[in-house]
């Protein structure tokens, strides 16, 4: 396998750094680098990061040629190398500030996501209303890769607040059964995409054909978390198998409006990439542009009162608030 | 039976499994009694779909919806409030 980190990928400009991953041989990971500068996304070095993980257990051979790049620095203080076992032979001043970032994370059980949410908020330096998104949609990702990913590794996770966007991205990712292999058991997508805008509907989980889910899953999680990408006019992409979609920015001057169904809102898709081994999930939130939470809760029941598909005649009930 | 949350979960009620284990051992035991549950989500600041659907998803499932006569939200900031109403909403649909 060869992969190569160019001068810049984010969210918008991704497609052709995951076209150029060559997945041929695995059983020698080279890892190459733009020798000027590389600045990426969070999922970028999640999916490095995950693709050496996978190396490693395979006893297969890992190449991650000497970084040149000036931002050299950035990818040691997110901490690829340590995480991959590498001698970086990058040096970094201690006194440097700390930065608004949350480096690079394998959590592989329930406990441990619970010990990483407390940890990663003071390394962001945000408020606390905007902490509570991230907070969300960390928590929903990799309990995702935890309960359905059978991923050897767990979930990789990293993330950057840019201060200047005020823009916070994210990135989740793993490499086990994939989101198709997921939905087979009970739904049959015809292809990695289909599973993907299966997975993105609400009420639709792995773990039942049963719309609403089971007492565990209620298939609306990926559902929120596009939600708030949409909300906030940002980009959101899952790439699995050989597909990826990806939700684009909403246009300004349109009102952003929630969508049940993936294939009606603003998004790309491929079909023919590269095969990716699990998931990999972006996602960029400008924190101006988040709604307040609790409207977006608003939106989302709107949709879920939309998406009806049945009628039912029992007379509601409501909770009591007391 | 008043379940104050918090002790059990923290400010950010997101573990499932906790969910879990306070809905097997505690929330149904008390039902079974014909004892009323309050939900006491005191000092929680947020919470996940998830979490509330782990909590009380599977009661409305087993018990129906009729089980909302004995079980109580207390102290609910207003988006844990919402994330109950929706997990309640989509489950009369659906159960």
């Amino acid at each position: 396998m060869k992969i190569h980190l160019p001068n810049s990928v984010w969210l918008g400009n991704i497609n052709p750094f995951i076209h150029s991953f060559d997945t041929s041989n695995d059983e020698i990971l080279e890892i190459t680098s733009h020798k000027k500068w590389v600045s990426v996304h969070p999922i970028v070095l999640c999916m490095i990061t995950g693709l050496g993980l996978f190396i490693r257990e395979k006893n297969s051979v890992l190449s991650f040629k000497k970084m040149e790049a000036t931002s050299k620095h950035y990818f040691e203080r997110m901490g690829l190398f340590k995480i991959l076992n590498l001698k970086s032979e990058i040096k970094i001043n201690p006194h440097e500030s700390a930065g608004r970032f949350i480096p690079l994370q394998i959590i592989t059980n329930s406990s441990e996501l619970d010990d990483f949410i407390k940890e990663m908020i003071p390394l962001l330096h945000l408020q606390p209303e905007q902490v509570e998104p991230i907070k969300y949609i960390i928590s929903e990702l990799v309990r995702n890769v935890l309960e359905h990913a059978n991923a050897k590794s767990g979930a990789i996770v990293c993330a950057q607040y840019y201060k200047k966007s005020n823009t916070i991205r994210i990135g989740v990712v793993d490499t086990g059964v994939g989101i198709r292999y997921t939905l087979e058991k009970f739904y049959y997508p015809k292809d990695d995409l289909q599973a993907i805008t299966l997975a993105l509907t609400p009420g639709i989980t792995g773990t039942t054909t049963r719309i609403g889910g089971t007492e565990a899953n209620a298939g609306a999680g990926l559902f929120f978390i596009k939600s708030l990408a949409k909300i906030s006019r940002d980009f959101f992409m899952i790439y699995s198998g050989r597909a990826m979609y990806k939700l684009l920015k909403n246009p300004k001057n349109k009102q952003p409006k929630l969508i049940s169904d993936p294939l009606k809102d603003h998004f790309s898709s491929e079909t023919d990439l590269p095969f990716w081994r699990g998931t990999a999930v972006g996602i960029d939130l400008c924190l101006n542009n988040t709604l307040n939470f609790n409207e977006l809760l608003d939106l989302i029941r709107g949709v879920y009162r939309e998406a009806r598909k049945k009628q039912n005649k029992e007379k509601y009930r409501k909770p009591r608030f007391i | 039976m008043d379940i104050k949350l918090y002790d059990l979960v923290g400010s950010f009620a997101e573990n499932k499994d906790i969910a879990k284990e306070i809905r097997v051992t505690k929330i149904l035991p008390a039902l079974e009694d014909n004892k009323e549950v309050i939900l006491n989500f005191e000092n929680i600041k947020s919470a996940t779909q998830s979490f509330i659907h782990a909590l009380i998803s599977d009661l409305i499932r087993k018990k129906g919806i009729q089980v909302l006569d004995k079980v109580y939200f207390k102290n609910c900031n207003d988006t844990i409030k919402k994330i109950i109403e929706i997990v309640i909403e989509y489950m009369q649909d659906h159960t």
